[in-house]
C-alpha cells in the first residue's frame, strides 16, 4: 500500500510538474499562435532569479513565487516589445528569432555566471509514507499546478479580460473593429505566458540544478505536452500532461529516467499521427 | 548556348578544380584539416538547404541525422573494420529513421510549426539518450557506446581496395568529392520530374495534391534524402575527428544547419555551402578567443538575420548585383527606367 500511495504521488507530481512547464507556453501559443523557443530560457531565467534572490537572503516563498515571475514578466515584456512584436505572422521566422535569442541568453548567463550547477534547499522537509521517505515539497508542487491551472481557466472562462483575449484570439480583426487593441492584447498574453514560466522556472529551482542548458530539456517535454493538447489551451494541456505523465513515471518507475523520456515522446509522436489536430481537435472541443 | 555562358562555365570549372586541387598543395597540415571540416559542415548545410529551401520543410532537429550518422560510422567502423560499409551504414540509418519519423509527422499532416518542434525533441532525446549510455551494458556490436565520454578511435577513412588510411589530402578529396557529388545529385533531383513536383509542393500543397500528386510520399522521399546526407555529413566529421561523443545531437549542432541556410540564402543550393564555410571559419576565430562566446554568436547572428536580412546573403547579393547592373545599364544608354521592381 505505502509503495502504491508513492507511485500515485510521484506520477501525481511528474503530472503537475509537466503541467506548470507547460501553461506558459499554452498560453503564448493558443493565444498567440507565436512559438517561442526561448520559454526554456526564460525558465531559467526564473530559476536563476529564485537562487539569487534566495541565496541573497530573500525568503524563498517571496523569491520563489513573486520575484521569479515578476523579473520574468518583466524581461517578456522587453522581448515583445523589441522582438516578438516584428514577427506576429511569420511562424517559422518567430521561432527561428527566439531561437536565436535563446542562444543569446544561454551565452550571456555562460559568460556572466558560469556554467557550474546551482540550487537552493527544498523547504518543507520529508514525509514519510509507510517504509517511504518523500519530500513534502512534492505536494506543494501538486497543490501549485493545480491552483495556477485553476486560476487561468477561471480568468480565461469567467472575467471580462478572458473574454477580450478569447475573442482577440478568434477573430482579431473582428476585435480590433469594435475598439480592442489587439497589439496590447498580444503584449499582457505574451507578459502573461513569459511569468508563468518565471513561475515554472522558481518551483522547479529547488527540485533541479540550476545551469545555463536546462532550458532546453524543459522546453521540449513542454512542446509536445502543449502539441498534443490541441487548440483548447487549457484542457488540453491539462488531458496531455496528465496522459504524458503518466507514461513517462510509468515508464520511468520500471526502467530508468531516460526510458521515460523515451516513451513519453513516443507516446507523443504516435499520438500525432492518430490525432493531428490534438486531443482537443478531437474531443472537448467547446472548452477553454 | 551562347558564348558568354561557355566561358562562364569554363570558368567555373577551371575555378573549382583549382579550389579542388590547390589546398592540399600550397596549405599546411593543420590548415588543410580545418578547411576539411568546414567542407563536411557544407555538406551538412546542404541537406538542410535541399530540405527547406526545396522541400519547404523546416527541420530544427536535423543534428538527429547527422547524429546517428556519425554513430552508425562510428560502430561500424570499429566493428566491421572496413570503412565503405560503414559509411554506406551512416547514410542508410538516418535515412531509414527519417523515413520513419517522416511517416508519422507528414501521414499525420501535421503543421509546419509542429514539424520542427518534433524534430527538436527527437534531437534532445536522443542527446538524452546517448548522454545515458555509460557502462559495459550498453554496446552495440561489441562496441560500447561509452555515454557522455563517447566513442574514441574510430578509425578514419580507409582505401576500400587496399585498406589503407587516408592522410589529410585523402580526407580533403573524398570531403570534397562527396559534396560535389551530392551537390549535382541534387541538382539532377531539382531539374527532374520528381524534383519539380517537391517545389510545387512547397509552393502550393493544395494545389499539387489537386493535380493528382501525393504531397506526403513527396516530402517523406525528401526528408529521407535529407536525413541520408545529414549522415553522411555525420560519418565523414567522425572518420574526421576520429571520435564521436553525444555533442553530435547537441541542439548548438542543429542552430549551425539553421543558420548556414539562412545566411546563405534559403531556396538555393550554393548559399548554404557558403554560409557553412563562413560560419564554421567564424567558430574557429571565435575559438582562439575568450570574450565572446560561441553560442551567443550564434545566436545574435540568428536574430539579425530574421529581422534584417530574411532572404540569406547570396539572394540579398543576387538582387543588389541586379539593381547595380540595371542602374549602371541604364546611365549607360540613357533608357527610361523600368517601373517594374523586383518582388522583394
Amino acid at each position: 500500500l505505502a509503495l502504491s500511495a508513492l507511485v500515485t504521488l510521484n506520477v501525481l507530481n511528474s503530472i503537475a510538474t509537466l503541467l506548470l512547464l507547460s501553461l506558459g507556453i499554452g498560453v503564448i501559443y493558443g493565444m498567440m499562435k507565436v512559438i517561442n523557443f526561448a520559454h526554456g530560457e526564460f525558465l531559467m531565467l526564473g530559476a536563476y532569479a529564485t537562487v539569487i534572490a534566495a541565496n541573497a537572503g530573500v525568503n524563498i516563498w517571496i523569491a520563489m513565487l513573486i520575484i521569479a515571475p515578476l523579473s520574468v514578466g518583466l524581461f517578456g515584456f522587453v522581448v515583445e516589445r523589441c522582438l516578438i512584436r516584428h514577427l506576429y505572422g511569420r511562424i517559422i521566422d518567430t521561432m527561428l528569432a527566439t531561437w536565436g535569442l535563446s542562444l543569446i541568453i544561454v551565452g550571456l548567463v555562460t559568460s556572466f555566471i558560469g556554467t557550474t550547477i546551482q540550487g537552493v534547499s527544498t523547504p518543507l522537509g520529508g514525509l514519510s509514507i509507510g517504509f517511504y521517505q518523500t519530500s513534502v515539497y512534492n505536494l506543494f508542487i501538486i497543490v501549485m499546478a493545480a491552483l495556477v491551472t485553476l486560476a487561468l481557466w477561471a480568468t480565461l472562462r469567467f472575467t471580462r479580460y478572458g473574454m477580450i483575449v478569447r475573442a482577440t484570439m478568434q477573430n482579431p480583426a473582428m476585435a480590433s473593429a469594435l475598439g480592442v487593441s489587439p497589439s496590447r492584447i498580444y503584449m499582457g498574453t505574451f507578459v502573461l505566458g513569459s511569468a508563468l514560466a518565471g513561475l515554472a522556472g522558481g518551483i522547479v529551482a529547488p527540485i533541479s540544478g540550476v545551469a545555463p542548458t536546462m532550458g532546453m530539456a524543459f522546453m521540449v517535454k513542454a512542446f509536445i505536452t502543449v502539441a498534443g493538447g490541441g487548440a483548447a489551451i487549457i484542457t488540453g494541456t491539462s488531458l496531455a500532461a496528465g496522459l504524458f505523465g503518466l507514461v513517462n513515471e510509468a515508464t520511468t518507475f520500471l526502467t530508468t529516467p531516460v526510458f521515460g523520456q523515451v516513451a513519453m515522446l513516443a507516446t507523443a509522436v504516435v499520438m500525432i499521427r492518430i490525432l493531428p489536430q490534438g486531443i482537443t481537435g478531437r474531443f472537448f472541443r467547446r472548452n477553454v | 548556348m551562347t558564348a558568354r555562358t561557355v566561358l562562364a562555365c569554363t570558368g567555373a570549372v577551371v575555378v573549382g578544380l583549382a579550389l579542388f586541387l590547390l589546398p592540399p598543395r600550397i596549405l599546411s597540415s593543420f590548415g588543410l584539416n580545418q578547411l576539411s571540416i568546414m567542407i563536411i559542415m557544407a555538406l551538412f548545410g546542404l541537406s538542410q538547404g535541399f530540405l527547406w529551401g526545396f522541400g519547404g520543410i523546416m527541420s530544427f532537429g536535423q543534428s538527429a541525422f547527422f547524429g546517428l550518422g556519425a554513430y552508425a560510422y562510428a560502430i561500424a567502423a570499429i566493428a566491421l573494420g572496413g570503412s565503405g560499409s560503414a559509411v554506406a551504414l551512416a547514410i542508410a540509418i538516418p535515412a531509414i529513421f527519417a523515413a520513419l519519423l517522416g511517416y508519422f509527422m507528414f501521414y499525420g499532416r501535421v503543421s509546419d510549426a509542429y514539424v520542427g518542434i518534433i524534430t527538436l525533441t527527437i534531437a534532445v532525446i536522443l542527446s538524452n539518450v546517448m548522454n545515458s549510455t555509460a557502462g559495459d551494458v550498453y554496446q552495440i556490436a561489441g562496441v560500447p557506446l561509452g555515454g557522455f565520454n563517447g566513442i574514441p578511435g574510430v578509425p578514419p577513412l580507409a582505401m576500400p581496395t587496399t585498406g589503407e588510411y587516408l592522410d589529410y589530402d585523402g580526407t580533403w578529396y573524398v570531403a570534397v568529392g562527396s559534396l560535389v557529388v551530392v551537390y549535382i545529385g541534387l541538382r539532377g533531383i531539382l531539374a527532374s520530374r520528381f524534383g519539380r513536383v517537391v517545389v510545387a509542393i512547397r509552393e502550393n500543397e493544395t494545389r499539387a495534391t489537386l493535380f493528382g500528386y501525393d504531397p506526403r510520399l513527396y516530402k517523406l522521399i525528401v526528408f529521407a534524402l535529407s536525413g541520408g546526407i545529414a549522415g553522411l555529413a555525420g560519418s565523414l566529421y567522425t572518420a574526421w575527428s576520429g571520435f564521436v561523443s553525444p555533442t553530435v545531437f547537441d541542439l548548438s549542432m542543429a542552430a549551425q544547419s539553421v543558420i548556414f541556410v539562412l545566411i546563405g540564402g534559403l531556396g538555393t543550393l550554393l548559399g548554404p555551402i557558403l554560409g557553412a564555410v563562413f560560419i564554421q571559419y567564424l567558430m574557429t576565430v571565435v575559438g582562439t578567443q575568450q570574450v565572446l562566446n560561441a553560442s551567443l554568436l550564434l545566436g545574435i547572428i540568428l536574430v539579425v538575420f530574421v529581422l534584417l536580412v530574411p532572404k540569406g546573403a547570396l539572394p540579398m547579393a543576387r538582387l543588389y548585383a541586379g539593381r547595380a547592373w540595371r542602374v549602371l545599364s541604364a546611365a549607360k544608354t540613357r533608357a527610361p527606367r523600368s517601373r517594374l521592381e523586383v518582388p522583394s
